[in-house]
């Protein structure tokens, strides 16, 4: 007998008919009977003092029930993901504000457009001062969030030949097409419930509960549906902001973020300025990489720390490196913050390390997938951390699947040329130009977090008679498939087919957050550990000979089945596990360490078409062979392997925050581009899976990886097509078509502190 | 405030409103019905498509006000629509769904496009559907969704 549904299926998401009616409910689709609305003022510049704030105006204007200042604050005015605390929950009269969009004031009226005519008539006083928006100037004046250097090897050994480039990474937006969102709704005891669309719901919980200066239990949070999220909803936007208008008015409050307000109420990821040199022998193997790694922290923490700490650990890329010196650090500025974003740090090292590679194979007249080949990473060896890869570690047989994958046709309707519908290329003029590279990342917490995940399971008998199952975590779906995983895994271990999985909240134990590709290992894994406990006392009831369970019955050492599981459901059964991954270490002074519990590798390859003259290009396809360990849901996983890539199509040909004195200028999805189903790729996508060691099932993460290195790829086939540098993501058509070119502003020697940067000599 | 009376999925429905609100957000705020999404509440995304006497909008771009008296058809509205149903079913099937946030709308727009044409091309499907976005799935999912309920729908 087997119970079908279980790992290993495609089966479909449990909560997809809800989401193909409308009929799931999101962050922004709550509502309760008396909700008000709230909104946020919000800095105009990047740097200010804030003389006085005076809120009487706005507090008497029609329909406006509360006006919020840091002056009615009853906790800790600090917050951050991390300590400690530095981000205030509203920026206090006398204080600066130090990026253009830090919360101010916050209101709550009858009516959004009432509350957004109150908080125009909030009337702010500032002293504007000087930002500091230059990130090595930032780090020359020891305006640093966190700096770190890996030394390994002796980084001197001479090379016989030497390539040196520079690379710059554009700051990307998440964009999940949710916007931050959440309902809060006071309890008659003085306590608060709130509905949000967040990524952790305990991480909140602990950052609420003291900046509202509430005992542990007066806050429940709720996850409510979340519509993507992709890093975006790590840090705190809404959440104690409107917990404090609900407990100031006493009524329910609602809040969400326009478009507009999404782009400065959310952390983006890091641009990046990087200086590589990379030596290698004559044959092709690597001798060294050195790497000056430069992130724009933006004016807060967030996750800068790790994010750091990632593009180092992985920053000269997934191959036997023997000496390595990189230095990896994030300035401290007044743009707005930035922190995580799918891949983490991993994603902007890769451009250059791969940009690298290239470089060298061309210098060396090696093929570019015979040098990665030669390099490529083998289980046993070890990391520039000095970290061994204890686990999978199939680079070179990704590599070899991807390579192998059939190539798209060249395009033979107008309207798949570069340009599209507005189509100006002419079919004559486009060349094709096709690039490789390889990327990896580490899964779940690393560097020593005690990194874990509950759950709770419960067996019964149902009205119908049958067993029926529930699992309860607190772990966010935000689109990912985890409430599949959970359901499949579930369906596994109990072998009952009729699992529910409840909303989450934080009435259940710690889940840790929806990032790093961690869920599948750390909440899957907790979900199997309980059940296989109840499944446990299932066979303890129906004694000897029971073995196993499977389709809803208990079954004999032969699998013949025995009795209905619901026959031993007198009494429900309910455990609860909380499942920890092994623990890691820190890095020490030489950035040496066990940091990781595991890696995820992936190599792609990219196809594009591109008219040089008019400076367009079309992605036409992207091929990926990806270390997944073991699929869980193999249709999720290539869901996730595409939409990956989508992001990766983004970051290499289209997507950029413009900053400009440290303002958004292109705070809407008019002037902030993301592909569109015409600007979308053929994906063609191999899955490698050899089982994870430690992992549940052998299952590593699948999140992070598509972007990875997708656009590492992309940008290198861009450069097979043109000819041109490129050195720079996303890729403006002006570089394209060769009118303009990415030149660093600093010089900075590879695998030191731009601390020690100087200006480039004026080009003559 | 001001009263409007709107004829939605065919049932006349009235409300008070401020002059200026859309209909998106008279959709959601004042009747509830909101599978129509706020995505970028500017006319990027189609997270908000509805139909409006049969026209394919972003309901975050028209007025209530100027609403009245033309039929406005949303995703809930569907429920019953045989185009809308296949849509649905090959969605989820085929795995066009993670977020779900962009997929009311989705629902909206492929059924608009099989409506008029049940065996679209690929370039057909990119074109129809490049007024939504998406931003999980790479839209390659949802192209395979339209293939399957045009197939189911003959």
């Amino acid at each position: 007998m087997r119970t079908r549904g279980g790992v290993g299926e495609s089966i479909p998401r449990p909560d997809g008919p809800d989401k193909v009616s409308g009929r799931f409910s999101f962050g922004s689709d709550l509502t309760a009977p008396g909700m008000l609305f709230g909104k946020t003022l919000r800095s105009p510049h990047a740097h200010a003092l804030i003389r006085s704030i005076d809120v009487e105006k706005a507090a008497g204007m029609p329909g406006v029930k509360a006006v919020l200042t840091a002056a009615d604050l009853p906790g800790e005015r600090l917050y951050s993901l991390h300590q400690p605390p530095d981000q205030p929950v509203l920026a206090a009269s006398g204080e600066e504000v130090r990026y253009a969009g830090e919360p101010v004031a916050i209101v709550a009226a009858e009516h959004p457009e009432q509350a957004r005519a109150a908080v125009q008539a909030i009337a702010v006083d500032y002293e504007v001062l000087e930002p500091l928006l230059d990130p090595v100037e930032a780090i020359r004046r020891g305006s640093v969030l966190r700096e770190l250097t890996i030394r390994s090897g002796e980084p001197d050994t001479p090379a016989d030949v030497v390539v040196d480039g520079y690379y710059e990474v554009g700051q990307q937006d998440q964009a999940p097409l949710g916007p931050e969102a959440g309902l809060a709704i006071p309890t008659p005891h003085g306590g608060i419930d709130l509905w949000v669309a967040t990524q952790a719901l305990h991480v909140d919980l602990e950052q609420v509960e003291a900046c509202l200066g509430m005992r542990a239990g007066a806050v429940r949070l709720h996850l409510g549906g979340v519509g993507g999220a992709f890093g975006a909803r790590e840090d705190l936007s809404i959440q104690v902001h409107a917990c404090l208008l609900a407990l100031r008015t006493g009524r329910p409050v609602k809040m969400w973020y326009g478009r507009e307000e999404s782009f400065t109420g959310h952390v983006h990821r890091h641009p990046a300025w990087m200086w590589y040199s990379t030596g290698a022998g004559r044959d092709g193997r690597l001798v060294f990489v050195k790497a000056t790694i430069l992130l724009d922290g933006g004016a807060y923490a967030s996750s800068s720390g790790a994010v750091v700490a990632n593009a180092a650990c992985f920053g000269a890329g997934p191959y036997r490196v023997p000496n390595a010196l990189v230095w990896s650090g994030a300035a401290r500025t007044n743009t707005v913050p930035n922190g995580a974003m799918r891949g983490f740090g991993a994603v902007q090292s890769c451009f250059a390390y791969e940009g690298q590679m290239d470089l060298l194979a061309a210098r060396l007249g090696l093929d570019p997938i015979e040098i990665r080949l030669k390099n490529a990473i083998r289980p046993g060896d070890r990391l520039i951390t000095g970290q061994a890869v204890t686990g999978a570690a199939p680079m070179a047989k990704l590599i070899d699947l991807c390579r192998e994958l059939p190539e798209p046709p060249t395009p033979a309707h107008p309207l798949a040329l570069p340009g599209g519908a507005g189509n100006v290329a002419s079919a004559a003029e486009v060349v094709r130009g096709t690039g490789f590279a390889v990327g990896f990342k580490n899964i779940a917490y690393s560097e020593g977090s005690d990194d874990y995940a509950t759950a709770r399971v419960r067996l019964q008998r149902g009205a119908d008679g049958e067993a029926f199952a529930q699992v309860k975590t607190a772990a966010a779906e935000v689109g990912q498939g985890l409430v599949t995983v959970c359901l499949q895994v579930a369906r596994t271990e109990l072998g009952v087919e009729a699992v529910e999985i409840e909303r989450a909240d934080t009435t259940v134990g710690n889940a840790g957050s929806s990032s790093a590709s961690r869920q599948t290992w750390m909440t899957g894994g907790a979900v199997r550990e309980a059940a296989r406990l109840v499944a446990a006392e299932v066979l303890k009831r129906a004694g000897p000979p029971a073995q196993a369970l499977a389709a809803g019955h208990v079954l004999d050492e032969e699998g013949a089945p025995l009795a209905p599981i619901a026959l031993f459901l007198d009494e429900p059964i309910e455990r609860e596990f909380e499942h920890h991954h092994r623990p890691t270490s820190g890095l020490d002074p030489a950035g040496q360490g066990d940091a990781h519990v595991s890696f995820m590798f992936v190599a792609h390859r990219a196809t594009v078409d591109v008219d040089p003259e008019a400076g367009l290009a079309r992605v036409a396809q992207v091929a990926t062979a990806q270390d997944v360990g073991r699929a869980i849901n193999p249709l999720q996983v290539h869901g996730q392997i595409e939409g990956g890539i989508a992001q990766g199509v983004g970051l290499a040909t289209m997507e950029e925050i413009k900053l400009k004195d440290g303002l958004i200028r292109n705070a809407s999805f008019t002037d902030y581009i993301i592909p569109t189903s015409l600007d979308m790729p053929e994906v063609a996508a191999v899955l490698v899976e050899e089982p994870e060691p430690d992992a549940p099932y052998g299952a590593k993460g699948v999140g992070e990886p598509p972007l990875i290195s997708s656009p590492a790829a992309i940008a290198a086939a861009l450069r097979a097509a043109t000819g041109r540098r490129l050195n720079r993501v996303p890729v403006s058509p002006d570089e394209l078509a060769g009118l303009t070119e990415c030149r660093p502003g600093w010089l900075v020697r590879p695998g030191r502190s731009p601390a020690e940067a100087v200006q480039p000599a004026p080009q003559g | 405030m001001t009263q409007l009376r709107l004829t939605v999925n065919g049932a006349e429905r009235e409300s008070e409103a401020w002059p200026g609100e859309s209909l998106l957000y008279f959709l959601r705020e004042r009747l509830g019905l909101f599978g129509s999404k706020n995505a970028c509440e500017q006319g990027e995304c189609g997270s908000c498509s509805v139909f409006l006497d049969g026209e394919l909008v972003c309901s975050c771009l028209v007025l209530a006000a100027a609403a009245e008296g033309a039929e406005i058809v949303t995703v809930e509205g569907l429920e019953d629509d045989p185009v809308a149903a296949a849509v649905r079913e090959a969605m989820v099937a085929a795995g066009g769904v993670q977020c779900g946030f962009c997929t009311p709308g989705f629902v909206v727009a492929m059924t608009g496009l099989l409506r008029s044409n049940r065996h679209p091309s690929d370039l057909e499907t990119r074109e129809a559907l490049s007024g939504n976005l998406c931003r999980c799935t790479g839209y390659v999912r949802i192209f395979e969704a339209v293939r399957q309920a045009g197939e189911a729908l003959g």
